[in-house]
C-alpha cells in the first residue's frame, strides 16, 4: 500500500474559533492508482492534499506513506520525505522565473541527499519524458502555459517519487492544453506512476480510475470512476448537451440548406 | 559533501545578487562607505603615527633632556642663571644615576668661523664631551669622534657638519685642515652628518655647525653656561624611574626642600612617545567606534532589504520547501546571501579605502606619505563585514526558514 490514512483529523485555530477541516478520514491508495479527490471549497480537500503532500501535519490520526509514519516526523524529516516521495504539480506552475527549464527541473535534486550528482542529466531526461527535449534552455516567460506545466510535471517526476500530487493542474489552462496535460498524466500512469489529482472539475476527474469525494471533512464516496453516481450523471448530462447541440447544429444547417434551396 | 552543498548555496546566493545588481549595490553601499572611511582613517592615522614616531626616533627614544628652569612660584626669587646646570651636577648624575648610560653637557657658543676667504658669522657652536656621540644619534662620517684627551687637554680640535664643508668651501675631505673659530686655529678631526631636525623639536633648515671639546668651549667663553645636558637611558621601559632618579639626585644636590618645586626639567622622550601612542590608540578606537556605527547603519539597510527579499520571494521559498528544502538550508541560503553582500561590500569598501589612502598620501604638506592600510585593519574590516552580515541577515533568514510552505505558496 502506498498511502494509508487512518482516522485523520485536522483542526485549525483561527483566532478563538476552531475549524474542523478533516473529521476522521480513512483512505488507502495502492501503487499505480490514478485517483481524483473531489469536493466543493470548504470540503477539506485542500487540507487533505496538504497532508498527503507532507506540507502539513494532521492534528490526530495516522498517515503512512510507503510504510513510513509521517505523522510522527519533524519539519526536516518531512522535507526529506517531500523531496524523495512526492512530486508536486501546482495550479499556477510555480516555476522560478529567472531559471531555465533544466534549472527548474533540477531544483528538487539540489535538495536531495545524493541526487544532485548528475542532476542536469536527470533533469534533461525528465524534460524529454514530458516532450520538452527541445526547450531545455528556455525560461518560463518564453514558454506557453502548457509547456510551463510540462516543465512543472518534469520537476515533479525528476526524483522518481512514489506519488505525483497534482492540485488543479489544469486550472490555469485552456481546454486544449488541459487535454494535453491530462494525456501526459495518462501516459505516466501507464508507465506505472501513482497519481493523485485534486480537482473540482468532473471532466478532469473523468480521466482518473477512482474518485474520492469529500464533504465537510468526511469521505462521502470512494468508488471507481465509472461507478461513481455523480460522475455518471455528469457524463450523461454532458452527452445529452452534446446531443442537443449536435441536433441544433443539424437543424440550423438543414434550414440553411432549405433556405438556399428555396 | 557539506562543502559542496555550501558552495552550491554560495553560488545560488551570488546568482540572486547578480540578478538584482543595482539593488545589491545600493544595499551594500552602507557597508562600502563604512569600510572605506574606516580604512582610510586608520591608514591616515598610521601615516601620522609613523611620521611622529619617526621624528621621535630621529632623536632617540632613550633620549633624556635635562635643563635648569625657573619654576613660576620662584620667579621673583631666582634668576635663570642661578638654576643653570653645573658641571659637578652633571658629574654626579654620570656617577650615581644608574638608569643613565651616558650623559653629556652642552656648552653653547655663538662664534664666527673663517677659513681662507670664507667667513661665517654667528655660527652655532657646541662644546661637547665624548659621551655626546653616544647620546646623539649622529654618526661621524669622516675622521674620528672626540675622545677623552680632547676634552681634558682642552685641545683646539673641532668637528664640523657636512653643511659646513659646503658653506665654507672646504675640501671634500677636510680632515686635518685648520679653520678659525672665534679667532683661534682649530684643527678639523671629523665630520658629523647634518641632521634635519624637524620643526617639532625646534629645528629648521640645516645650518653650519661646529663642535669643540667641552673643556675647550669653557676656555673660549668662561662666562658661558651649560645650555642643557643630554642623556641616554639604559632601558626605554624605565622612563618614569629614570626621571625619578634624576630628580632625586638633582634635588638633593640643589638642597631643595620637600615643598619647593624643581628648579630644573627632566624630559624623557619615551614618555612623549607613550603619550602619543595612547592618544593615537584613542583616536583609532574612536574611529573604530564611528565605523561600527556606520556598519550598524549599513547592517540595518541590509536587514531591511533582506526582509523585502524574503517577502518578495515568499512563493519561491514555499516552492523550495515543497520540493524538499529543509528549514536549515533555507536559513543558510539567506544568511549566505546577506554575508556575501556584506563581504562583497567590505571588499569594495577596501578598494575605495585604498584609493582614499592614495589620495591622502598625496595631500601636499600633510606629512601623511606613510599612510597605509595596516593588515589588521583589512582583517578587521572583513571580519566586521561578515559579522554584520550574520548579525543582520539572521533575522530575515530565520523568518524565511520558518515560513509555512502552504502559506508561502498561497502568498500573492
Amino acid at each position: 500500500m502506498t498511502i494509508t490514512i487512518r482516522q485523520l483529523h485536522k483542526v485549525y485555530r483561527i483566532g478563538d474559533e476552531r475549524v474542523h477541516a478533516l473529521r476522521g478520514v480513512d483512505i488507502e491508495i495502492k501503487k499505480n492508482e490514478f485517483v481524483a479527490i473531489m469536493g466543493a471549497s470548504g470540503s477539506g480537500k485542500s487540507t487533505l492534499m496538504n497532508i498527503l503532500g507532507c506540507l502539513d501535519k494532521p492534528t490526530r490520526g495516522a498517515y503512512t506513506l510507503n510504510g513510513k509514519p509521517t505523522h510522527k516526523m519533524g519539519a526536516a524529516e518531512l522535507a526529506a520525505v517531500r523531496n524523495k516521495e512526492i512530486g508536486f504539480v501546482f495550479q499556477s506552475f510555480e516555476l522560478l522565473p529567472r531559471a531555465t527549464a533544466v534549472q527548474n527541473v533540477m531544483l528538487p535534486l539540489i535538495y536531495s541527499k545524493k541526487g544532485w550528482l548528475g542532476a542536469r542529466r536527470r533533469a534533461k531526461k525528465a524534460l524529454e519524458r514530458v516532450g520538452l527535449g527541445d526547450r531545455m534552455g528556455h525560461r518560463p516567460s518564453q514558454m506557453s502555459g502548457g509547456q510551463r506545466q510540462r516543465v512543472a510535471v518534469a520537476r515533479a517526476l525528476v526524483n522518481e517519487p512514489s506519488i505525483l500530487l497534482a492540485d488543479e493542474p489544469t486550472g490555469n489552462l485552456d481546454s486544449t492544453t488541459s487535454e494535453e496535460i491530462l494525456r501526459l498524466f495518462k501516459a505516466l500512469h501507464d508507465d506505472g506512476q501513482t497519481i493523485v489529482i485534486v480537482t473540482h472539475e468532473e471532466d478532469i476527474a473523468g480521466h482518473s480510475e477512482r474518485i474520492i469525494r469529500l464533504r465537510d471533512g468526511r469521505v462521502i464516496s470512494d468508488l471507481p470512476t465509472h461507478q461513481d453516481p455523480v460522475h455518471r450523471e455528469w457524463v450523461q448530462k454532458a452527452a445529452a448537451t452534446l446531443h442537443t447541440m449536435a441536433a441544433q447544429t443539424r437543424s440550423v444547417e438543414s434550414s440553411q440548406t432549405a433556405g438556399a434551396g428555396a | 559533501m557539506f562543502v559542496l552543498r555550501f558552495l552550491q548555496t554560495v553560488l545560488l546566493a551570488l546568482s540572486q545578487l547578480r540578478a538584482n545588481k543595482g539593488r545589491s549595490f545600493l544595499t551594500a553601499l552602507g557597508v562600502i562607505i563604512g569600510v572605506a572611511s574606516v580604512t582610510a582613517v586608520v591608514a591616515a592615522l598610521t601615516g601620522m603615527k609613523e611620521f611622529v614616531l619617526g621624528e621621535f626616533e630621529s632623536v632617540g627614544a632613550k633620549y633624556v633632556y635635562i635643563d635648569g628652569t625657573v619654576p613660576p612660584e620662584m620667579e621673583n626669587k631666582v634668576s635663570w642663571l642661578d638654576v643653570q646646570l653645573q658641571l659637578d651636577e652633571i658629574d654626579e648624575l654620570a656617577e650615581y644615576a644608574s638608569s643613565i648610560e651616558h650623559i653629556s653637557p652642552q656648552w653653547r657658543l655663538t662664534v664666527d668661523v673663517a677659513v681662507n676667504a670664507e667667513r661665517l658669522q654667528n655660527v652655532r657652536a657646541l662644546g661637547i664631551r665624548p659621551e655626546w656621540h653616544d647620546v646623539e644619534t649622529r654618526s661621524v662620517i669622516l675622521g674620528r669622534p672626540f675622545n677623552a684627551n680632547d676634552d681634558q687637554d682642552r685641545l683646539n680640535v673641532c668637528l664640523i657638519n657636512d653643511k659646513a664643508i659646503e658653506e665654507l668651501n672646504l675640501d671634500k675631505d677636510p680632515i686635518g685642515e685648520s679653520i678659525f673659530i672665534a679667532g683661534r686655529h682649530f684643527q678639523i678631526v671629523g665630520v658629523v652628518e647634518t641632521k634635519a631636525v624637524s620643526a617639532m623639536f625646534g629645528g629648521g633648515t640645516p645650518q653650519t655647525e661646529v663642535f669643540v671639546p667641552f673643556g675647550t668651549a669653557m676656555k673660549l667663553n668662561p662666562r658661558g653656561w651649560i645650555n642643557m645636558a643630554g642623556g641616554m637611558m639604559r632601558d626605554t621601559s624605565d622612563a618614569e624611574n629614570t626621571k625619578a632618579e634624576i630628580r632625586y639626585i638633582l634635588r638633593k644636590s640643589r638642597g631643595l626642600k620637600p615643598d619647593e618645586p624643581d628648579t630644573f626639567v627632566v624630559e624623557v622622550l619615551q614618555t612623549y612617545i607613550d603619550q602619543f601612542n595612547s592618544i593615537a590608540g584613542g583616536i583609532t578606537a574612536i574611529a573604530g567606534g564611528v565605523v561600527s556605527i556606520s556598519l550598524l547603519v549599513g547592517g540595518v539597510g541590509i536587514m531591511n532589504i533582506m526582509l523585502v527579499s524574503v517577502s518578495e520571494r515568499t512563493r519561491e521559498i514555499g516552492l523550495r520547501k515543497a520540493v524538499g528544502a529543509r528549514p536549515g538550508i533555507v536559513l543558510l541560503q539567506f544568511l549566505v546571501e546577506a554575508v556575501t553582500l556584506c563581504v562583497a561590500g567590505g571588499f569594495i569598501g577596501l578598494v575605495v579605502g585604498q584609493l582614499l589612502t592614495l589620495a591622502v598620501q598625496s595631500i601636499p604638506g600633510a606629512a601623511l606619505d606613510g599612510a597605509v592600510i595596516p593588515g589588521w585593519a583589512i582583517a578587521v574590516a572583513f571580519i566586521f563585514s561578515a559579522g554584520t552580515g550574520v548579525l543582520f541577515g539572521m533575522f530575515p533568514a530565520i523568518k524565511a526558514a520558518r515560513l509555512d510552505p502552504i502559506e508561502a505558496l498561497r502568498h500573492e
